[in-house]
Protein backbone atom coordinates (compact mmCIF):
# COMPACT_ATOMS: atom_id res chain seq x y z
CA UNK A 1 0.00 0.00 0.00
CA UNK A 2 1.42 3.35 -0.82
CA UNK A 3 2.38 5.86 1.82
CA UNK A 4 -0.36 8.39 1.19
CA UNK A 5 -3.05 5.73 1.50
CA UNK A 6 -1.61 4.57 4.85
CA UNK A 7 -1.49 8.15 6.10
CA UNK A 8 -5.11 8.65 5.04
CA UNK A 9 -6.18 5.49 6.90
CA UNK A 10 -4.29 6.35 10.08
CA UNK A 11 -5.90 9.76 10.33
CA UNK A 12 -9.31 8.45 9.44
CA UNK A 13 -8.87 5.91 12.25
CA UNK A 14 -7.90 8.62 14.74
CA UNK A 15 -10.95 10.69 13.81
CA UNK A 16 -13.35 7.80 14.14
CA UNK A 17 -11.80 6.87 17.50
CA UNK A 18 -12.24 10.34 18.95
CA UNK A 19 -15.78 10.57 17.65
CA UNK A 20 -16.56 7.19 19.25
CA UNK A 21 -14.93 8.22 22.54
CA UNK A 22 -17.14 11.29 22.79
CA UNK A 23 -20.23 9.33 21.89
CA UNK A 24 -19.38 6.56 24.37
CA UNK A 25 -18.70 9.03 27.20
CA UNK A 26 -22.13 10.52 26.63
CA UNK A 27 -23.74 7.09 26.60
CA UNK A 28 -21.87 6.07 29.77
CA UNK A 29 -22.91 9.21 31.61
CA UNK A 30 -26.52 8.69 30.58
CA UNK A 31 -26.46 4.98 31.45
CA UNK A 32 -24.92 5.62 34.88
CA UNK A 33 -27.34 8.39 35.71
CA UNK A 34 -30.37 6.48 34.51
CA UNK A 35 -29.35 3.15 36.08
CA UNK A 36 -28.66 4.72 39.46
CA UNK A 37 -31.52 7.17 39.31
CA UNK A 38 -34.34 5.12 37.88
CA UNK A 39 -35.13 3.14 41.06
CA UNK A 40 -35.70 6.40 42.93
CA UNK A 41 -37.77 7.93 40.17
CA UNK A 42 -41.47 8.34 40.88
CA UNK A 43 -44.23 10.80 40.23
CA UNK A 44 -43.67 12.52 43.56
CA UNK A 45 -40.17 13.54 42.43
CA UNK A 46 -41.57 15.84 39.79
CA UNK A 47 -44.85 16.85 41.38
CA UNK A 48 -43.92 17.66 44.98
CA UNK A 49 -41.62 19.98 46.81
CA UNK A 50 -39.38 18.53 49.54
CA UNK A 51 -41.37 17.64 52.67
CA UNK A 52 -39.81 17.80 56.11
CA UNK A 53 -36.95 15.30 56.29
CA UNK A 54 -36.71 14.86 52.52
CA UNK A 55 -32.95 14.95 52.70
CA UNK A 56 -33.03 12.22 55.32
CA UNK A 57 -34.97 9.95 53.00
CA UNK A 58 -38.53 11.01 53.82
CA UNK A 59 -41.23 11.98 51.32
CA UNK A 60 -41.29 14.72 48.78
CA UNK A 61 -39.79 15.64 45.43
CA UNK A 62 -37.75 18.28 43.72
CA UNK A 63 -40.47 20.34 42.07
CA UNK A 64 -38.96 23.36 43.83
CA UNK A 65 -35.71 22.88 41.90
CA UNK A 66 -37.37 22.00 38.60
CA UNK A 67 -39.47 25.17 38.68
CA UNK A 68 -36.63 27.24 40.16
CA UNK A 69 -34.14 26.11 37.52
CA UNK A 70 -36.63 26.66 34.70
CA UNK A 71 -37.44 30.18 35.87
CA UNK A 72 -33.80 30.94 36.43
CA UNK A 73 -32.35 29.53 33.22
CA UNK A 74 -35.32 30.80 31.22
CA UNK A 75 -35.00 34.31 32.66
CA UNK A 76 -31.24 34.37 32.22
CA UNK A 77 -31.51 33.10 28.63
CA UNK A 78 -34.08 35.77 27.84
CA UNK A 79 -31.94 38.49 29.37
CA UNK A 80 -28.78 37.26 27.62
CA UNK A 81 -30.60 37.03 24.26
CA UNK A 82 -31.81 40.62 24.62
CA UNK A 83 -28.20 41.71 25.10
CA UNK A 84 -26.55 39.30 22.62
CA UNK A 85 -28.67 40.06 19.58
CA UNK A 86 -27.94 43.79 19.47
CA UNK A 87 -24.26 43.10 20.11
CA UNK A 88 -23.86 40.62 17.25
CA UNK A 89 -25.92 42.74 14.88
CA UNK A 90 -23.71 45.70 15.68
CA UNK A 91 -20.52 43.65 15.26
CA UNK A 92 -21.55 42.24 11.89
CA UNK A 93 -23.66 44.90 10.21
CA UNK A 94 -22.67 48.22 11.69
CA UNK A 95 -19.02 47.98 12.71
CA UNK A 96 -16.64 48.36 9.77
CA UNK A 97 -14.52 45.37 8.98
CA UNK A 98 -11.26 45.67 10.87
CA UNK A 99 -12.93 47.85 13.48
CA UNK A 100 -10.91 47.93 16.72
CA UNK A 101 -14.03 48.06 18.86
CA UNK A 102 -15.37 44.91 17.18
CA UNK A 103 -12.07 43.07 17.53
CA UNK A 104 -11.79 44.08 21.17
CA UNK A 105 -15.38 43.02 21.89
CA UNK A 106 -14.84 39.60 20.32
CA UNK A 107 -11.59 39.16 22.23
CA UNK A 108 -13.28 40.13 25.51
CA UNK A 109 -16.03 37.58 25.00
CA UNK A 110 -13.44 34.90 24.22
CA UNK A 111 -11.70 35.66 27.51
CA UNK A 112 -14.96 35.85 29.46
CA UNK A 113 -15.90 32.45 28.08
CA UNK A 114 -13.03 30.96 30.05
CA UNK A 115 -13.87 32.61 33.36
CA UNK A 116 -14.99 29.99 35.95
CA UNK A 117 -18.65 30.18 36.86
CA UNK A 118 -17.89 30.69 40.57
CA UNK A 119 -16.33 34.03 39.59
CA UNK A 120 -19.57 35.06 37.91
CA UNK A 121 -21.35 33.98 41.09
CA UNK A 122 -19.07 36.16 43.21
CA UNK A 123 -19.38 39.05 40.76
CA UNK A 124 -23.17 38.72 40.75
CA UNK A 125 -23.06 38.71 44.53
CA UNK A 126 -21.18 42.04 44.68
CA UNK A 127 -23.73 43.55 42.29
CA UNK A 128 -26.50 42.26 44.54
CA UNK A 129 -24.86 43.90 47.54
CA UNK A 130 -24.67 47.13 45.61
CA UNK A 131 -28.37 46.88 44.68
CA UNK A 132 -29.20 45.72 48.23
CA UNK A 133 -30.71 42.49 46.90
CA UNK A 134 -30.89 39.36 49.04
CA UNK A 135 -30.30 35.94 47.56
CA UNK A 136 -33.11 35.80 45.07
CA UNK A 137 -34.33 34.55 41.73
CA UNK A 138 -33.44 37.94 40.26
CA UNK A 139 -29.89 37.76 41.62
CA UNK A 140 -29.49 34.30 40.14
CA UNK A 141 -30.86 35.41 36.79
CA UNK A 142 -28.35 38.26 36.66
CA UNK A 143 -25.39 36.03 37.58
CA UNK A 144 -26.35 33.26 35.14
CA UNK A 145 -26.94 35.72 32.32
CA UNK A 146 -23.39 36.99 32.83
CA UNK A 147 -22.18 33.42 32.65
CA UNK A 148 -23.98 32.54 29.42
CA UNK A 149 -23.65 35.89 27.66
CA UNK A 150 -20.17 35.23 26.17
CA UNK A 151 -21.18 31.75 25.03
CA UNK A 152 -24.35 32.95 23.37
CA UNK A 153 -22.78 36.03 21.80
CA UNK A 154 -19.84 34.25 20.26
CA UNK A 155 -22.00 31.39 18.98
CA UNK A 156 -24.42 33.87 17.35
CA UNK A 157 -21.52 35.92 16.03
CA UNK A 158 -20.02 32.96 14.20
CA UNK A 159 -23.38 32.18 12.61
CA UNK A 160 -24.10 35.73 11.45
CA UNK A 161 -20.58 36.10 10.10
CA UNK A 162 -21.38 33.32 7.65
CA UNK A 163 -24.08 35.40 5.94
CA UNK A 164 -22.71 36.21 2.49
CA UNK A 165 -21.86 39.85 1.86
CA UNK A 166 -23.85 39.65 -1.38
CA UNK A 167 -27.06 38.85 0.47
CA UNK A 168 -26.65 41.97 2.61
CA UNK A 169 -25.82 44.07 -0.45
CA UNK A 170 -28.84 42.68 -2.29
CA UNK A 171 -31.00 43.99 0.52
CA UNK A 172 -29.19 47.32 0.87
CA UNK A 173 -29.45 47.85 -2.89
CA UNK A 174 -33.24 47.98 -2.52
CA UNK A 175 -32.88 51.03 -0.30
CA UNK A 176 -33.24 49.32 3.07
CA UNK A 177 -31.52 50.44 6.23
CA UNK A 178 -29.10 48.20 8.10
CA UNK A 179 -31.69 47.67 10.79
CA UNK A 180 -34.37 46.54 8.34
CA UNK A 181 -31.87 44.20 6.73
CA UNK A 182 -30.85 42.80 10.12
CA UNK A 183 -34.43 42.15 11.15
CA UNK A 184 -35.92 40.87 7.92
CA UNK A 185 -33.03 39.17 6.17
CA UNK A 186 -30.19 38.33 8.54
CA UNK A 187 -32.26 36.98 11.42
CA UNK A 188 -34.42 34.97 9.03
CA UNK A 189 -31.42 33.50 7.29
CA UNK A 190 -29.61 32.60 10.52
CA UNK A 191 -32.56 31.54 12.67
CA UNK A 192 -31.46 27.90 13.17
CA UNK A 193 -27.97 29.01 14.19
CA UNK A 194 -29.33 31.69 16.51
CA UNK A 195 -31.59 29.10 18.09
CA UNK A 196 -28.65 26.74 18.58
CA UNK A 197 -26.74 29.54 20.29
CA UNK A 198 -29.70 30.19 22.59
CA UNK A 199 -30.10 26.49 23.39
CA UNK A 200 -26.39 26.00 24.12
CA UNK A 201 -26.53 28.96 26.46
CA UNK A 202 -29.71 27.68 28.10
CA UNK A 203 -28.13 24.26 28.66
CA UNK A 204 -25.05 25.84 30.17
CA UNK A 205 -27.20 28.07 32.38
CA UNK A 206 -29.51 25.39 33.71
CA UNK A 207 -26.61 23.07 34.47
CA UNK A 208 -24.45 25.45 36.45
CA UNK A 209 -24.22 25.27 40.24
CA UNK A 210 -21.40 27.61 41.21
CA UNK A 211 -22.89 30.81 39.82
CA UNK A 212 -26.19 30.36 41.67
CA UNK A 213 -24.97 29.20 45.06
CA UNK A 214 -24.47 32.74 46.42
CA UNK A 215 -26.94 34.51 44.20
CA UNK A 216 -30.15 32.47 43.95
CA UNK A 217 -29.60 30.67 47.22
CA UNK A 218 -31.65 27.55 47.89
CA UNK A 219 -35.09 26.91 49.28
CA UNK A 220 -37.60 24.11 49.61
CA UNK A 221 -40.33 26.37 48.30
CA UNK A 222 -41.26 27.32 44.78
CA UNK A 223 -40.34 30.98 44.25
CA UNK A 224 -43.40 33.21 43.84
CA UNK A 225 -41.51 36.42 43.24
CA UNK A 226 -38.27 37.62 41.63
CA UNK A 227 -37.10 38.71 45.06
CA UNK A 228 -37.42 35.30 46.73
CA UNK A 229 -34.64 32.72 46.78
CA UNK A 230 -34.93 29.93 44.22
CA UNK A 231 -33.81 26.31 44.28
CA UNK A 232 -31.90 24.94 41.30
CA UNK A 233 -31.43 21.41 40.00
CA UNK A 234 -27.62 21.33 40.13
CA UNK A 235 -27.60 22.48 43.77
CA UNK A 236 -30.40 20.08 44.57
CA UNK A 237 -28.31 17.25 43.11
CA UNK A 238 -25.30 18.45 45.07
CA UNK A 239 -27.15 18.51 48.39
CA UNK A 240 -28.71 15.09 47.84
CA UNK A 241 -25.40 13.51 46.82
CA UNK A 242 -23.84 15.06 49.91
CA UNK A 243 -26.07 13.17 52.31
CA UNK A 244 -24.86 9.91 53.82
CA UNK A 245 -28.09 8.10 52.86
CA UNK A 246 -27.97 5.85 49.78
CA UNK A 247 -31.68 6.33 49.05
CA UNK A 248 -31.22 10.11 48.97
CA UNK A 249 -28.13 9.72 46.79
CA UNK A 250 -30.26 7.68 44.39
CA UNK A 251 -32.67 10.59 44.23
CA UNK A 252 -29.72 12.80 43.22
CA UNK A 253 -29.25 10.63 40.17
CA UNK A 254 -32.96 10.74 39.48
CA UNK A 255 -32.71 14.54 39.64
CA UNK A 256 -29.89 14.42 37.11
CA UNK A 257 -32.15 12.42 34.79
CA UNK A 258 -34.81 15.10 35.23
CA UNK A 259 -32.29 17.87 34.48
CA UNK A 260 -31.20 16.10 31.29
CA UNK A 261 -34.83 15.53 30.31
CA UNK A 262 -35.70 19.21 30.82
CA UNK A 263 -32.86 20.29 28.49
CA UNK A 264 -33.87 17.64 25.95
CA UNK A 265 -37.55 18.57 25.98
CA UNK A 266 -36.82 22.29 25.64
CA UNK A 267 -34.47 21.58 22.69
CA UNK A 268 -36.98 19.40 20.89
CA UNK A 269 -39.86 21.82 21.39
CA UNK A 270 -37.88 24.79 20.11
CA UNK A 271 -36.65 22.84 17.08
CA UNK A 272 -40.23 21.93 16.20
CA UNK A 273 -41.45 25.48 16.72
CA UNK A 274 -38.76 27.04 14.52
CA UNK A 275 -38.63 24.26 11.92
CA UNK A 276 -41.48 25.82 9.99
CA UNK A 277 -39.74 29.19 9.76
CA UNK A 278 -36.56 27.86 8.22
CA UNK A 279 -37.68 26.57 4.84
CA UNK A 280 -36.80 29.81 3.08
CA UNK A 281 -33.16 29.83 4.03
CA UNK A 282 -30.84 30.43 1.11
CA UNK A 283 -28.09 27.86 0.89
CA UNK B 1 -26.14 60.71 -31.19
CA UNK B 2 -28.03 63.23 -29.11
CA UNK B 3 -28.94 62.28 -25.58
CA UNK B 4 -30.00 63.56 -22.21
CA UNK B 5 -27.62 62.86 -19.32
CA UNK B 6 -28.94 60.82 -16.43
CA UNK B 7 -25.83 60.05 -14.43
CA UNK B 8 -22.94 62.47 -14.63
CA UNK B 9 -19.59 61.32 -13.25
CA UNK B 10 -17.21 64.19 -12.59
CA UNK B 11 -13.54 63.78 -11.65
CA UNK B 12 -14.26 60.63 -9.71
CA UNK B 13 -11.31 59.11 -7.84
CA UNK B 14 -11.70 56.04 -5.67
CA UNK B 15 -8.99 54.59 -3.46
CA UNK B 16 -8.95 51.29 -1.59
CA UNK B 17 -6.48 52.02 1.20
CA UNK B 18 -3.39 53.06 -0.77
CA UNK B 19 -4.45 51.62 -4.06
CA UNK B 20 -6.22 53.80 -6.57
CA UNK B 21 -9.08 51.92 -8.21
CA UNK B 22 -10.48 54.74 -10.34
CA UNK B 23 -8.48 57.65 -11.71
CA UNK B 24 -10.21 60.90 -12.42
CA UNK B 25 -13.19 59.50 -14.30
CA UNK B 26 -15.43 61.99 -16.05
CA UNK B 27 -18.26 60.65 -18.17
CA UNK B 28 -21.95 61.27 -18.79
CA UNK B 29 -24.32 58.32 -18.89
CA UNK B 30 -27.31 58.78 -21.18
CA UNK B 31 -30.93 58.60 -20.06
CA UNK B 32 -32.96 55.58 -21.20
CA UNK B 33 -30.18 53.90 -23.09
CA UNK B 34 -28.06 50.87 -22.34
CA UNK B 35 -24.58 51.90 -21.33
CA UNK B 36 -22.06 49.09 -21.19
CA UNK B 37 -18.86 49.36 -19.20
CA UNK B 38 -16.18 47.13 -20.67
CA UNK B 39 -12.60 46.40 -19.81
CA UNK B 40 -10.42 43.59 -18.48
CA UNK B 41 -10.95 42.26 -14.96
CA UNK B 42 -9.58 44.44 -12.19
CA UNK B 43 -9.96 47.58 -14.29
CA UNK B 44 -12.48 49.23 -11.98
CA UNK B 45 -15.71 48.37 -13.81
CA UNK B 46 -17.48 47.06 -10.73
CA UNK B 47 -16.07 49.86 -8.57
CA UNK B 48 -17.56 52.44 -10.92
CA UNK B 49 -20.92 50.65 -10.97
CA UNK B 50 -21.07 50.24 -7.19
CA UNK B 51 -20.23 53.90 -6.68
CA UNK B 52 -23.49 54.80 -8.43
CA UNK B 53 -25.65 53.34 -5.66
CA UNK B 54 -23.04 53.91 -2.96
CA UNK B 55 -22.62 50.24 -2.08
CA UNK B 56 -18.98 51.28 -2.34
CA UNK B 57 -19.43 53.05 1.03
CA UNK B 58 -19.27 49.87 3.03
CA UNK B 59 -15.95 48.74 1.54
CA UNK B 60 -13.20 48.82 4.11
CA UNK B 61 -10.78 51.74 3.85
CA UNK B 62 -12.41 53.34 0.82
CA UNK B 63 -11.82 57.01 -0.03
CA UNK B 64 -13.78 58.88 -2.63
CA UNK B 65 -13.26 62.26 -4.27
CA UNK B 66 -15.18 63.87 -7.09
CA UNK B 67 -18.86 63.81 -7.84
CA UNK B 68 -21.54 61.55 -9.21
CA UNK B 69 -24.64 63.51 -10.15
CA UNK B 70 -27.88 61.58 -10.51
CA UNK B 71 -30.70 63.78 -11.79
CA UNK B 72 -28.34 66.68 -11.03
CA UNK B 73 -27.87 65.76 -7.36
CA UNK B 74 -24.42 64.81 -6.03
CA UNK B 75 -24.99 61.42 -4.39
CA UNK B 76 -21.85 61.74 -2.26
CA UNK B 77 -23.16 64.91 -0.63
CA UNK B 78 -23.28 64.32 3.13
CA UNK B 79 -26.89 65.53 3.28
CA UNK B 80 -28.08 62.85 0.86
CA UNK B 81 -30.05 59.96 2.37
CA UNK B 82 -28.37 56.86 0.98
CA UNK B 83 -31.52 54.70 1.05
CA UNK B 84 -33.26 57.18 -1.25
CA UNK B 85 -30.38 56.99 -3.75
CA UNK B 86 -30.44 53.22 -3.68
CA UNK B 87 -34.20 53.12 -4.18
CA UNK B 88 -33.63 54.90 -7.47
CA UNK B 89 -31.55 51.99 -8.74
CA UNK B 90 -32.09 48.29 -9.09
CA UNK B 91 -28.93 46.21 -8.97
CA UNK B 92 -28.25 42.79 -10.42
CA UNK B 93 -25.19 40.94 -9.18
CA UNK B 94 -22.99 38.36 -10.87
CA UNK B 95 -24.70 35.69 -8.83
CA UNK B 96 -28.36 36.03 -7.94
CA UNK B 97 -29.01 36.50 -4.25
CA UNK B 98 -32.63 35.63 -3.48
CA UNK B 99 -33.63 36.76 -0.01
CA UNK B 100 -34.49 34.04 2.52
CA UNK B 101 -38.24 34.22 1.93
CA UNK B 102 -40.87 33.13 -0.56
CA UNK B 103 -40.96 34.16 -4.22
CA UNK B 104 -43.84 36.52 -3.45
CA UNK B 105 -42.10 38.04 -0.43
CA UNK B 106 -38.90 38.59 -2.39
CA UNK B 107 -40.70 40.91 -4.79
CA UNK B 108 -42.88 42.48 -2.10
CA UNK B 109 -39.90 43.06 0.21
CA UNK B 110 -38.83 46.42 -1.24
CA UNK B 111 -42.32 47.90 -1.65
CA UNK B 112 -43.24 46.81 1.88
CA UNK B 113 -40.19 48.51 3.36
CA UNK B 114 -40.97 51.65 1.39
CA UNK B 115 -44.42 51.78 2.93
CA UNK B 116 -46.90 49.80 0.83
CA UNK B 117 -49.08 47.75 3.19
CA UNK B 118 -52.24 47.12 1.17
CA UNK B 119 -52.40 43.41 0.27
CA UNK B 120 -54.22 43.98 -3.04
CA UNK B 121 -51.71 46.62 -4.04
CA UNK B 122 -48.82 44.27 -3.19
CA UNK B 123 -50.43 41.44 -5.17
CA UNK B 124 -50.68 43.75 -8.15
CA UNK B 125 -47.03 44.86 -7.82
CA UNK B 126 -45.76 41.29 -7.50
CA UNK B 127 -47.67 40.19 -10.59
CA UNK B 128 -46.71 43.22 -12.63
CA UNK B 129 -42.97 42.98 -12.01
CA UNK B 130 -42.76 39.20 -12.23
CA UNK B 131 -44.42 39.62 -15.64
CA UNK B 132 -41.98 42.34 -16.59
CA UNK B 133 -39.10 40.05 -15.65
CA UNK B 134 -40.87 37.30 -17.68
CA UNK B 135 -41.00 34.97 -14.68
CA UNK B 136 -44.72 35.15 -13.90
CA UNK B 137 -45.84 32.19 -16.04
CA UNK B 138 -43.27 29.91 -14.43
CA UNK B 139 -44.04 30.79 -10.81
CA UNK B 140 -47.63 32.01 -10.63
CA UNK B 141 -48.81 28.74 -9.06
CA UNK B 142 -46.08 28.56 -6.43
CA UNK B 143 -45.61 32.10 -5.22
CA UNK B 144 -45.36 30.93 -1.62
CA UNK B 145 -42.52 28.53 -2.23
CA UNK B 146 -39.00 29.43 -1.15
CA UNK B 147 -37.16 31.52 -3.71
CA UNK B 148 -34.12 29.32 -3.25
CA UNK B 149 -35.97 26.45 -4.98
CA UNK B 150 -35.82 28.29 -8.30
CA UNK B 151 -33.09 27.62 -10.85
CA UNK B 152 -30.24 30.11 -11.01
CA UNK B 153 -31.61 31.63 -14.20
CA UNK B 154 -35.04 32.03 -12.63
CA UNK B 155 -33.46 33.48 -9.50
CA UNK B 156 -31.71 36.15 -11.55
CA UNK B 157 -35.04 37.11 -13.15
CA UNK B 158 -36.60 37.14 -9.67
CA UNK B 159 -33.85 39.54 -8.58
CA UNK B 160 -34.68 41.69 -11.59
CA UNK B 161 -38.36 41.73 -10.60
CA UNK B 162 -37.39 42.50 -7.01
CA UNK B 163 -35.27 45.42 -8.16
CA UNK B 164 -37.97 46.76 -10.48
CA UNK B 165 -40.60 46.55 -7.73
CA UNK B 166 -39.09 49.50 -5.84
CA UNK B 167 -39.72 51.54 -9.00
CA UNK B 168 -36.20 52.65 -9.77
CA UNK B 169 -35.16 54.91 -12.64
CA UNK B 170 -31.92 53.09 -13.25
CA UNK B 171 -30.97 49.43 -13.55
CA UNK B 172 -27.40 48.49 -12.75
CA UNK B 173 -26.01 45.09 -13.73
CA UNK B 174 -22.66 43.76 -12.56
CA UNK B 175 -21.94 41.01 -15.09
CA UNK B 176 -25.55 39.92 -14.56
CA UNK B 177 -25.39 36.92 -16.86
CA UNK B 178 -22.01 35.51 -15.87
CA UNK B 179 -23.47 32.75 -13.66
CA UNK B 180 -26.23 31.86 -16.11
CA UNK B 181 -26.55 29.32 -18.89
CA UNK B 182 -26.79 30.69 -22.46
CA UNK B 183 -30.59 30.38 -22.62
CA UNK B 184 -31.09 32.25 -19.34
CA UNK B 185 -28.53 34.86 -20.37
CA UNK B 186 -30.45 35.45 -23.54
CA UNK B 187 -33.71 35.98 -21.62
CA UNK B 188 -32.03 38.53 -19.34
CA UNK B 189 -30.59 40.35 -22.36
CA UNK B 190 -34.00 40.44 -24.01
CA UNK B 191 -35.45 42.00 -20.84
CA UNK B 192 -32.78 44.72 -20.90
CA UNK B 193 -33.56 45.61 -24.50
CA UNK B 194 -37.26 45.92 -23.61
CA UNK B 195 -36.65 47.84 -20.40
CA UNK B 196 -34.45 50.53 -21.91
CA UNK B 197 -37.49 52.40 -23.15
CA UNK B 198 -38.35 53.20 -19.52
CA UNK B 199 -35.10 52.86 -17.63
CA UNK B 200 -31.51 53.96 -17.81
CA UNK B 201 -29.47 50.77 -17.83
CA UNK B 202 -25.80 50.43 -16.97
CA UNK B 203 -24.17 47.03 -17.36
CA UNK B 204 -20.69 45.84 -16.59
CA UNK B 205 -19.49 43.00 -18.75
CA UNK B 206 -16.28 41.44 -19.91
CA UNK B 207 -18.04 39.66 -22.77
CA UNK B 208 -17.47 41.79 -25.85
CA UNK B 209 -20.17 40.07 -27.87
CA UNK B 210 -22.69 40.84 -25.19
CA UNK B 211 -21.55 44.45 -25.22
CA UNK B 212 -22.09 44.59 -28.97
CA UNK B 213 -25.56 43.09 -28.65
CA UNK B 214 -26.73 45.46 -25.95
CA UNK B 215 -24.82 48.70 -25.94
CA UNK B 216 -26.04 52.08 -27.06
CA UNK B 217 -23.16 53.73 -25.32
CA UNK B 218 -19.81 52.25 -24.30
CA UNK B 219 -17.33 53.10 -21.60
CA UNK B 220 -13.92 51.44 -21.86
CA UNK B 221 -11.85 51.31 -18.67
CA UNK B 222 -8.31 50.07 -18.33
CA UNK B 223 -6.45 49.90 -14.99
CA UNK B 224 -8.77 52.44 -13.39
CA UNK B 225 -8.54 54.93 -16.22
CA UNK B 226 -11.21 55.94 -18.66
CA UNK B 227 -9.63 55.18 -22.02
CA UNK B 228 -12.49 55.95 -24.33
CA UNK B 229 -16.23 56.43 -24.26
CA UNK B 230 -18.86 57.19 -26.83
CA UNK B 231 -21.84 55.85 -28.78
CA UNK B 232 -21.55 52.11 -29.33
CA UNK B 233 -21.16 52.27 -33.09
CA UNK B 234 -18.23 54.69 -32.87
CA UNK B 235 -16.41 52.67 -30.24
CA UNK B 236 -16.89 49.30 -31.88
CA UNK B 237 -16.37 50.30 -35.48
CA UNK B 238 -14.11 53.25 -35.26
CA UNK B 239 -12.25 53.52 -31.97
CA UNK B 240 -10.07 56.59 -31.72
CA UNK B 241 -7.64 55.24 -29.15
CA UNK B 242 -5.22 52.49 -30.10
CA UNK B 243 -5.72 50.69 -26.81
CA UNK B 244 -9.48 50.39 -27.38
CA UNK B 245 -8.85 48.94 -30.80
CA UNK B 246 -6.36 46.45 -29.37
CA UNK B 247 -8.86 45.41 -26.69
CA UNK B 248 -11.59 44.89 -29.28
CA UNK B 249 -9.25 42.75 -31.33
CA UNK B 250 -8.19 40.73 -28.31
CA UNK B 251 -4.59 41.90 -28.38
CA UNK B 252 -4.85 43.11 -24.77
CA UNK B 253 -7.23 41.60 -22.29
Amino acid sequence: MDKRKIEENIFRGLMVTSALMIFLSLVMILVTVIRKGLPAMNLAMITQSPKGGYYLGKEGGILNAIVGSSYLAGGATLLATLISLPVVIYLNLYAKRGSRLAAFTRFSFDVLWGVPSIVYGAFGFTIMLFLRLRTSLLGGIIAVSFLILPIMTRAMDEVIRMVPEGLLEASYALGTTRFETALRVVLKQTLPGILTAILIAFGRGIGDAASVIFTAGFTDYIPNSLFRPAATLPLSIFFQLGTPFPEVQERAYASAVILTAVVLIISIISRILTGRFTKHIVK
Amino acid sequence: MEFKTHISVQNLNIFYRNEQALRNITVDIPDRKITVIIGPSGCGKTTLLKSFNRLIDSVDGVRISGKVLVDGENIFDSKVEVTRIRKKMGLLFQKPYPLPMSIYENVAYGPKIHGIKNKKELDRIVEQYLKQASLWEEVKDRLNQPASNLSVGQQQRLCLARGLAVEPEIILGDEPTSALDPKSSQRIEERFLELKTDYTIVIVTHILRQARRLADYVIFLYLGELIEHGPARDIFENPKVKMTKEYMEGIIS
